[in-house]
């Protein structure tokens, strides 16, 4: 269900659609997800998990695969 | 110790000599990449025709002057590897800087930003307030370093609130909805100095406004040019918005789009501080010969990020003072400076200045 909710998010705050996102898919590697649309990312996991990301979370975040590992951290399994 | 080691230790707690020691190494590395990756900074380096590489010191490295980065195109990476492209916001003249950066010059300048910032600001994102307008985002690939700046800080933030539409005029709904959201506990405020002092300071008096930021931290960047012809000092600046907000924990700011990721952080006692990625050096502006603390001179920044161009070593054009290293009351190490303005246009430029732009003219 986790795994449903973090693409839907994805796709949702970069405006890209479902199927290209994979573990794999990395910060910076395709225009929708530059610095700008990051903050939109994060607010909506910050939503979308109801959980608080610090700033090192953030700057850590450089691919769907380590957005899992941080929510982990927050107790949000995949 | 590799760079990425360097950037998980705290950024003012280096002495002197472990700092000259770790940079120097790095800065030499670097000539060697530049060297190899950019064809102008290699005739430029070519042409003074002695030996660049393998020093010892500071004082030895070639500042580049960043003039060059508005006249030319100059970068290290290859052309697909540009991630994107910075701008000065080119008010002042007529010609922008231009500086390219790759994926891992992008990502070590984000990380040093963040070391630096989190030593004022904390680890926990704070709700932000931003004096300035979001329709500086428009083009996305391309922008301002206004634009790079906010984004940059906004890491440090969160329900970041932009409170000046794009004709710059003050939203004092949106400040009044933030601060009854979130003025009961510390946040953050960012903005421009100059646009801090006419539309939100200035503003606040015509309209005779209350507005309480007594839990306000402001970083606040730009540059003192424009204020400076008003009159407004930084000492007037920090008094009056005490005075009207009671904001008391302001922090400028300062770096110039070429040297990204070399950022100093105004101190308590209002020194910048060089973080251990960076030093600085400040040089007489007609001899270029180098000055010992308390002498004003034109300010050089070493910096160990630029990877993707040759920005490692620039000599800008600000004046400052540095007054010492690792003894600032404030307790960080590191050398502390003031920059007092820019280097009147009118003054005679260095030679190397003019040299080197020749030398990529005519390669």
């Amino acid at each position: 269900m986790n795994n449903k909710k973090i693409v839907e998010i994805f796709s949702k705050s970069l405006g890209i659609s479902e199927e290209i996102i994979c573990d794999s898919l990395e910060y910076n590697s395709i225009p929708e997800w530059d610095s700008i649309a990051h903050m939109t990312l994060i607010s909506e996991l910050e939503d979308g998990f109801d959980i608080m990301l610090d700033t090192d979370d953030i700057i850590e975040m450089s691919s769907v695969s380590k957005a899992k590992d941080i929510l982990g951290k927050h107790n949000i399994s995949f | 110790m590799k760079i990425e080691d360097y950037l998980n230790i705290s950024p003012y707690s280096l002495s002197k000599r472990d700092k000259r020691k770790f940079l120097i190494s790095e800065l030499n590395k670097l000539t060697q990449i530049h060297y190899e990756g950019s064809t102008e900074y290699k005739s430029i380096l070519d042409s003074y025709n002695k030996n660049f590489f393998n020093y010892d010191n500071y004082e030895s490295f070639y500042p580049m002057p960043v003039r060059l980065f508005k006249e030319f195109d100059i970068k290290t990476c290859k052309s697909e590897e540009v991630l994107k492209v910075l701008t000065s916001s080119g008010t002042t003249s007529q010609k922008v800087s231009k500086i390219f950066l790759d994926k891992e010059t992008s990502g070590l300048q984000t990380n040093a930003l963040v070391k630096i910032m989190q030593t004022y600001l904390g680890k926990e994102r704070l709700p932000m307030l931003i004096i300035d307008s979001k329709s500086i985002f428009k083009d996305r690939k391309q922008f301002s370093a206004r634009g790079a700046g906010i984004l940059g800080l906004s890491n440090f933030g969160r329900d970041h609130t932009y409170v000046l539409d794009e004709h710059m005029n003050l939203d004092e709904g949106l400040i009044k909805d933030f601060l009854n959201k979130h003025g009961n506990k510390k946040f953050l405020i960012f903005g421009f100095t100059f646009m801090v002092r006419e539309y939100l300071y200035q503003e606040a008096i015509n309209k005779k406004l209350k507005i309480d930021l007594s839990n306000g931290i402001l970083i606040h960047s730009g540059g003192w040019k424009k204020l400076v012809e008003k009159a407004v000092t930084n000492e007037v600046f920090r008094s009056d918005l005490n005075e009207i907000f009671s904001l008391r924990s302001i922090h400028d700011f300062y770096g110039m789009v070429e040297q990204v990721g070399s950022i100093f952080v105004e101190c308590e006692y209002s020194f910048l501080h060089a973080p251990i990625f960076s030093d600085i050096l400040a040089r007489d502006p007609i001899t270029h010969k180098v000055l010992k603390f308390g002498q004003k001179g034109l300010l050089q920044v070493l910096s160990i990020l630029p990877r993707s161009y040759p920005g490692h070593s620039l000599l800008s054009e600000d004046i400052g003072t540095i007054y010492g290293e690792d003894d600032c009351k404030c307790g960080r190490a590191g050398k502390y400076f003031k920059v007092h303005g820019r280097l009147p246009k009118s003054e005679v430029r260095g030679c190397s200045d003019t040299h080197a732009s020749e030398v990529v003219t005519n390669k």
